[in-house]
């Protein structure tokens, strides 16, 4: 029997009932993926979750030499008990609930397990930046800084110096190498519901080449139905949601709390409310206040419900109309990594997701040259308007379930 | 896989002698200490003995030592036990965190305190501490050796300056017990911490020495226990095996073993500054505990090379330990002016009594190859080889 068939079967100890053909199925799936892994050493970034405890227990039952590694990215007692931030810690990244979870994991399975302390890079990269641009205006995706300048670098880097040329995460993407092209093509995952490819689309061909993400063809139930064969302990936790370091997803008591601890006072960004007729209508409290699309807490009363359209930096205005204002048809996009190899000389038809929960809609995306940098930026021009395109968000660029590539929303 | 162990001031394995010494206590003679019968009687002679064998170790009186569930509650109870709302203290930028943070925290409760710098080889120097004293100084507390460079302070300097000035100098010993004879007589102290786990008895038993006269107030209360200075029911097992470990290590130390432990941490130390190169001792060239050699190797993290030595069976530790088990640059290093990337290239290693020359070998075979590899992926390496 094949080593990797009959460590597979040993986790199969005492299913429930109902879940054994289940387990069966995913087995025979899990044995044909693993023959095409050498039994090398793999680090497997850990959060104490469900998918990348599953993960863990996958590969390690596959045979392989299983290294579980948890990043300290922040310290979620820093800003605890400040001015408007709750007392207790409750952020889910990073917490030692979290910690306790994988590190329990690990032992279970039996791998050796380490946690990395990454806080000052996190600091600089992610958070830092992540304020200063609801500073100016826009609305940040902090996952995506995360991803490309911690997990699938400093980490990757980490592996290799422990041994393990590979990284392992619980991320619904596939990643696949194309011969047809020779590059390495990230993709999106069987369950479209959890597909994480929007987050991860800033991964160089290195770092793919290096990546595995072993849930790419596998639903959320199914994971679950995996962990518990495993008998992992965390197979019903629930899912995380928020962003790890803003305790309950309030961004702007964050904001404050963050600059209050690090001795800076908030930026005064108050100005005027405008219409998109540029009439003066109210003022506002803070650009940072706003997003694309928001309806509540505008501070003015009108007969028709109104939003936030664009919100200007520079001018310290937010602009707000009706609904119909939202929709827009196309957008620009800067930083742009191209994955898939196109080089876009002429425009390709596409699909585009503007954010993370966003069907990807039908697009062509050309090459221009931005007017102030002269860099190359992407147009996108989408079929039919789309609705609040926000400034500092993602626009990911989809060739059926291929990742072309993507940029950040000037 | 083979394991080395070299994180000895981390903890120690339980020596056999101590188990043994010690197995009696847990089934068979059960006994609660303060009970009058024989039960009583049989636990609370082992308590005694053992006592009397601690006392041997740092030359004191028997009653002298009040036995604590180790070196962080000994340092607060000498500290905590002692300072009260008004007065000032005097501690160092190196000392463990059970010395500085209960040091911190009576600050916030309205005692004054001077946290004292070091030097760049991690000393105090004994000027400073009589510098900072105040008509309110109540005590000063100054560890013997450096748990992460291993080097010894000048105690008994500045326990004089302390006898001139009248007041309460407290050390914690815990990295210096039974590596280096430690002679409470001969510091000068009035109260002395040390850990059963670092001399190789077990986890979660130490003592501290308080001076016969020194007024010390508890911190647990509930019962006449240990002369009313640490209420709750002693730990029988834990006791006898720190007595027995006491035992050994004045024994080892009678037969000259820190010296053999000297020799061989030095083979160890001089090995790696031989074979890999922009290393160095961090509080080199002062004396030091015979086991403890911490090494900055350039170019790398201290995190990765302890992550990737343990994969390969070598123990050894680097910085401190947060609550997460993530590794934060040590305040030791940091203190002492250690550059920042040092600070972070740091690892400490650490011998045992059961640490073996062969043990030695295979260490030198495995750092420079370890580093070696970490050294390929460093781009501050690269960089500079490309430069040269």
């Amino acid at each position: 029997m094949p080593k990797d068939t009959f460590s597979w079967g040993a986790a199969l100890h005492a299913p429930r009932e109902g879940a054994l053909n289940k387990g069966v199925r995913l087995g025979v799936k899990l044995v044909i993926r693993s023959r095409k892994l050498s039994t090398e050493t793999i680090a497997v970034a850990m959060s104490g979750g469900v998918d990348s405890s599953t993960v863990a227990a996958m590969l390690r039952a596959e045979g392989h030499d299983v290294v579980g590694l948890t990043m300290q990215l922040w310290n979620q007692r820093r800003l605890a008990g400040r001015e408007g931030m709750p007392e207790q810690v409750t952020g889910r990244c990073c917490s030692l609930d979290d910690v306790y979870d994988a590190r329990r994991v690990a032992r279970q399975i039996g791998i050796p397990y380490y946690v990395v302390n990454h806080e000052e890079r996190f600091e600089r990269e992610v958070v830092r930046p992540f304020v200063e641009e609801y500073l100016s205006g826009r609305t940040p995706i902090p996952c995506s800084l995360c991803n490309n300048h911690l997990k699938f670098d400093q980490l990757l880097t980490v592996a290799r110096q422990i041994g393990a040329e590979r990284v392992a995460t619980g991320h619904y993407a596939r990643v696949a190498y194309d011969e047809a092209r020779g590059r390495w093509l990230l993709r999106r995952p069987a369950d479209l519901s959890k597909d994480q490819t929007y987050f991860l689309f800033g991964l160089t061909q290195e770092q793919l080449s290096r990546t595995l993400f072993p849930l790419g063809n596998m639903t959320k139930p199914e994971v679950r139905e995996l962990a518990h064969h495993h008998g992992l302990a965390i197979a019903e936790k629930p899912d995380s949601q928020e962003i790890c370091f803003v305790p309950g997803g309030d961004y702007k008591r964050f904001i404050d709390a963050y600059l209050a601890e690090q001795g800076e006072s908030l930026p005064d960004t108050a100005g005027e409310l405008v219409t998109t007729g540029g009439e003066v209508i109210g003022e506002h409290a803070g650009i940072h206040n706003f997003t694309v699309g928001q309806r509540k807490g505008l501070g003015v009363a009108t007969g028709s419900p109104l939003y936030v359209i664009q919100i200007s930096g520079a001018q310290k205005q937010v602009v707000v109309g009706s609904e119909e204002n939202l929709y827009s048809k196309s957008l620009r996009a800067k930083r742009v990594n191209l994955i898939s190899g196109e080089d876009l000389r002429r425009p390709m038809r596409v699909s585009v997701k503007i954010r993370h929960r966003h069907e990807p809609a039908p697009a062509v995306i050309e090459k221009i040259a931005s007017a102030d940098t002269g860099a190359g930026e992407i147009l996108v021009t989408f079929d039919d308007p789309q609705r609040a395109i926000t400034p500092g968000q993602a626009a990911v660029f989809y060739d059926g379930d291929v990742v072309v590539g993507g940029g950040w929303i000037t | 896989m083979r394991r080395i162990y070299l994180d000895n001031n981390a903890t120690t394995p339980v020596l056999p002698e101590v188990l043994e010494a010690m197995r009696p206590y847990f089934a068979q003679r059960f006994g609660n200490a303060s009970s009058i019968h024989h039960h009583g009687q049989e636990a609370r002679g082992a308590i005694e003995s053992a006592r009397e064998s601690v006392a041997a170790l740092l030359g004191c009186q028997a009653s002298e030592i009040i036995f604590t569930s180790g070196g962080t509650e000994g340092d607060n109870l000498a500290i905590a036990g002692l300072v009260r709302t008004g007065d000032h203290a005097i501690t160092s930028s190196i000392e463990h965190h059970a010395v500085l943070h209960p040091c911190q925290h009576l600050r916030e409760l309205g005692c004054e305190l001077t946290i004292l710098p070091v030097d760049g080889r991690s000393r105090v120097d004994p000027d400073d501490v009589r510098r900072a004293l105040r008509p309110n100084t109540k005590l000063i507390s100054i560890m013997m050796a450096n748990n992460e460079t291993g080097v010894l302070q000048p105690v008994e300097e500045i326990a004089k300056i302390a006898a001139e000035a009248g007041i309460c100098f407290h050390t914690d010993a815990v990295q210096a017990a039974g590596k280096v004879p430690v002679d409470v007589e001969k510091i000068g102290c009035h109260s002395l911490t040390i850990s059963g786990h670092k001399i190789h008895a077990p986890q979660g038993i130490g003592a501290l020495y308080v001076r016969k006269g020194t007024q010390i107030h508890p911190l647990l209360r509930g019962g006449q226990h240990e002369r009313s200075l640490r209420a709750g029911t002693e730990n029988v097992p834990g006791i006898v095996g720190l007595g027995k470990a006491a035992a050994l290590a004045k024994a080892g130390l009678d037969r000259g073993d820190d010296k053999k432990m000297a020799a061989m941490r030095d083979r160890l130390q001089q090995g790696i500054l031989a074979r890999v190169e922009e290393t160095g001792v961090n509080g080199d060239d002062v004396p030091r505990v015979p086991n403890t050699a911490n090494i900055h190797f350039d170019h790398i993290e201290g995190e990765s090379l302890v992550i990737a030595l343990d994969l390969k069976g070598l123990a050894v530790s680097a910085g401190a330990a947060c609550s997460s088990g993530a590794i934060e640059p040590s305040h030791v290093l940091v203190a002492m002016g250690l550059r920042g990337d040092r600070a972070h290239a740091s690892i400490r290693f650490s011998l045992g009594k059961q640490t073996t020359d062969e043990e030695i070998d295979l260490t030198l075979a495995l750092v420079p190859e370890t580093v070696a590899r970490l050294r390929e992926l460093s781009p501050s390496y690269k960089k500079q080889a490309v430069s040269q």
